[in-house]
């Protein structure tokens, strides 16, 4: 018999991030990696684990195998536990007929089953696509207190940008009048985070109703949320101050890799209370050379460091060789810089290998290099130029 | 497959006085090394890639630190439904008041797990020696020569002047590899084929030899079990090529560490293609400052480093201060040190503390030991 869960999880990772280009055209966005050693992903998932929500269901649907693989049992955010766990959803074939998930809101009605199996009082719907640490159950407890029916974390993000997000028009006490989808004259700055708690009973209703709409986008913020709204079901905005940071693009992934290099980083990875679990790569410490010189960067197991790094996030497995300069850039996982090799603010993916006095990146628009790529000697790679995944370039 | 018929016994209750403060409150397997590890890590991942799927731990004294850093094993893979890891504390019987007086003594009890096993063959080690190697050459060589014990031996041509010489096992061998003689902490030995405190042999040999040395008052199991037996039983040498350092004293645990700041060590213990499994800590990769200046280093995961550091070894989470300048030393865990400090040819243990301007400055040949928690 499985028990009544007060709370499950969906985790909503099936986001093909298509502005990321070359990053994710064989991964989804969850799955990219950040700050020296995590992916997205880590950061919904340890989040869940912290606030005490120890069953997720993980909804993929692009490129899934790279997050399948990653995700496994859940164990390395703890979730491998007998009443609870990390399950994979993938779209599947049910009778005769089986389809995609068709929008955000499809996909956690194709997965009511798994829902039902836990009986719960309230869902909490997550995307997998912004790196912040939140402790949900404080959502939680907001939304019980307010005897609401739907919650909605919002965040306040500066007015040029509010057109980009769905925008929460609310009264004094928080109660959502209104709710616009990326309006082009946003009239606060009220986001919406993507984070979602639902009390079951209400959803399951109107995911119904919304399955059975032919004209319906299936999404969440497009048809879910106003058909509530409309209904007269009580929804509330949940304020939340910290950081939280949709790396939706080349330039935001870049910057808030960067972000971690200041003094004082808004986003505080050394918490030992909130720690963000990953699955680890099972590499040694990393080796500084004796030539090299390391500023302001961080640098993870398993990097050889025998050139020069400035203001970078070097992943696990990098070698940087002798004479080699990497600045302003993010080398991913089992990446190699050979010698003389210069890269200038720039993303490389993960196991590219760099020949000799190589020049990636400059001034300007972020140099993107795939995974895999092979770049010979002697190569130029000019600002903002992308290398799609598995290229060699001589 | 071969290595489904064999398990690890894992012997870390060595006492070894040549560690002062270094193990005095922790079993010698538990000693933290390399940055991330601790000692027995390494014996632990040669078991495991070998496909060894049952490990036995004989714990002594101080074996919290171990236990912990084990747990259930899941960080190795052992935490199995059949088999997988066990830990076998000591506990009071008539016949032992507590502490083993050899590895006799502490294999004889063990002998409920060992009974209990359903694999044929043993592989009995200590936990203090450090290297990257799968057994199953050594499995298979044990086999080719109908072997009754085979042991795994280095060649060591160096001798360290200032060592005391701890458990230094000398082999001589004829042209078979067949060991002929043995000398144990010689003062002037003539071989260089030194034993690694590794021996694989069938499990019902190895429960008659020990019952055997038990019952006539013996707990040693070199100078009581294959001394003696060295014409009687088919004892074999099998070398290992790689890298080997023994933690038998400060100075070759220093030495050890050292090691690793070299290429070849870095090769031999950590890209043999066969990974050295640790307890995972979930740290922040390392953040260096806009001063920091590291050079010859290793660094783990954890640490934030805003002054110098120059060939030296730094375990997780260590805070270097601004203006502080690290030389020739290890820093173990949690340990913080704040500014304009000097730390030169050290050993700090865990959670040390040293204050802003102080100065801790030892020898090569001595490093000064802080002792866990200290501050200064």
């Amino acid at each position: 018999m499985i028990s009544k869960k007060n709370c499950v999880a969906m985790l909503l990772a099936g986001g093909q991030g298509s502005r990321l280009g070359v990053l994710t055209k064989e991964r989804a966005k969850p799955a990219v990696p950040y700050g020296g050693k995590y992916k997205i992903i880590d950061f919904p998932l340890s989040n869940c684990i912290h606030s005490g929500i120890d069953t997720v269901g993980v909804l993929t649907q692009y490129q899934p195998l790279e997050l399948n693989a990653y995700i496994g049992t859940g164990a390395p955010w703890d979730l491998d536990c007998m009443s609870g766990g990390a399950f994979v959803l993938p779209p599947y074939v049910k009778g005769k007929t089986g389809e995609w998930y068709s929008g955000t809101a499809n996909a956690i009605y194709q997965n009511m089953y798994f829902i039902e199996r836990y009986n719960p009082k309230y869902v909490l719907v997550l995307s997998g696509d912004h790196i912040y640490k939140m402790d949900y159950s404080k959502m939680i407890r907001f939304h019980e207190k307010n005897e609401a029916d739907a919650t909605i974390a919002v965040i306040k993000v500066p007015m040029e940008e509010a057109s980009r997000f769905g925008i929460m028009n609310t009264a004094e006490n928080l109660r959502i009048e209104e709710f616009e989808e990326k309006p082009e004259h946003p009239k606060n700055n009220m986001a919406s985070m993507g984070v979602y708690v639902f009390s079951w009973e209400v959803l399951k209703r109107y995911l119904i109703a919304d399955a059975e709409n032919p004209d319906s986008a299936n999404d969440f913020g497009k048809n879910v949320i106003p058909a509530m709204l409309h209904g007269g079901e009580r929804l509330f905005a949940y304020p939340f101050d910290g950081y939280w940071k949709d790396v939706g693009t080349v330039e935001s992934l870049w910057e808030a890799n960067m972000e971690l290099l200041t003094a004082a980083p808004e986003l505080d990875l050394h918490d030992a209370s909130w720690r963000i679990y990953s699955r680890n790569p099972n590499e040694p410490p990393h080796y500084a050379g004796k030539d090299s010189e390391i500023s302001n960067s961080l640098i993870s197991e398993g990097a050889y460091i025998y050139g020069k790094v400035e203001n970078s996030v070097i992943f696990p497995g990098v070698v940087v060789e002798e004479g080699a300069y990497v600045k302003d850039s993010i080398v991913m996982q089992e990446t190699h810089i050979g010698r003389g090799t210069r890269i200038l603010r720039a993303i490389v993916d993960e196991e590219v290998r760099v020949g000799e006095n190589c020049v990636i990146g400059g001034e300007g628009a972020i140099a993107v290099i795939g995974c895999r790529v092979q770049v010979g000697n002697d190569v130029v790679v000019d600002a903002g130029r992308a290398v799609s995944p598995g290229e060699t370039l001589a | 497959m071969l290595n489904n018929n064999v398990f690890g016994l894992i012997y870390a209750g060595e006492q070894n006085m040549n560690l002062i403060e270094l193990a005095s409150k922790r079993a010698i397997g538990a000693l933290p090394v390399g940055g991330r590890y601790r000692a027995i890590d390494f014996i632990m991942s040669n078991m495991v890639n070998s496909g060894v799927r049952n490990v036995g731990v004989i714990a002594q004294k101080n074996y919290h630190s171990l236990m912990d850093h084990l747990g259930s094993g899941k960080d190795w893979d052992l935490n199995r439904k059949n088999d997988g890891l066990f830990i076998l504390p000591p506990f009071d019987t008539n016949e032992n008041q507590g502490s083993y007086r050899g590895l006799c003594d502490a294999v004889k009890n063990s002998m409920g797990y060992i009974h209990r096993t359903s694999q044929q063959y043993c592989i009995l080690t200590g936990s203090y020696t450090v290297y990257n190697t799968t057994y199953n050459d050594l499995l298979q060589f044990h086999m080719d020569n109908n072997a009754d014990i085979t042991l795994l031996y280095n060649t060591e041509s160096m001798v360290h002047e200032n060592e005391s010489r701890f458990k230094d096992l000398r082999l001589y061998m004829n042209e078979e590899g067949r060991v002929v003689d043995m000398e144990f902490n010689s003062m002037m030995p003539t071989s260089t084929a030194v034993g690694m405190d590794i021996y694989i042999v069938r499990k019902d040999l190895l429960e008659y030899l020990v019952e055997d040395a038990i019952s006539r008052g013996k707990y040693d199991f070199v100078a009581d079990v294959l001394v003696p037996n060295l014409k009687r039983l088919k004892i074999f040498g099998y070398e290992h090529k790689g890298y080997v350092a023994r933690l038998h004293s400060v100075a070759s645990y220093f030495r050890m560490n050292m090691d690793m700041l070299q290429p070849e060590a870095q090769k031999d213990l950590f890209h043999t293609g066969h990974p050295v499994y640790t307890k995972i800590k979930d740290e922040v990769p390392v953040k260096y400052g806009a001063n920091a200046n590291v050079k010859n280093s290793i660094i783990a995961n954890g640490c934030i480093i805003e002054g110098t550091v120059e060939n030296s070894v730094l375990f997780r989470s260590v805070y270097v201060g601004k203006g502080t300048t690290i030389k020739d030393s290890i820093i173990m865990q949690d340990s913080e040190i704040y500014q304009n400090c000097w730390i030169e040819d050290a050993i700090l243990d865990k959670q040390v503390q040293v204050r802003s301007g102080r100065r801790l400055i030892g020898s090569a040949s001595y490093p000064v030991i802080i002792k866990k928690g200290a501050i200064v």
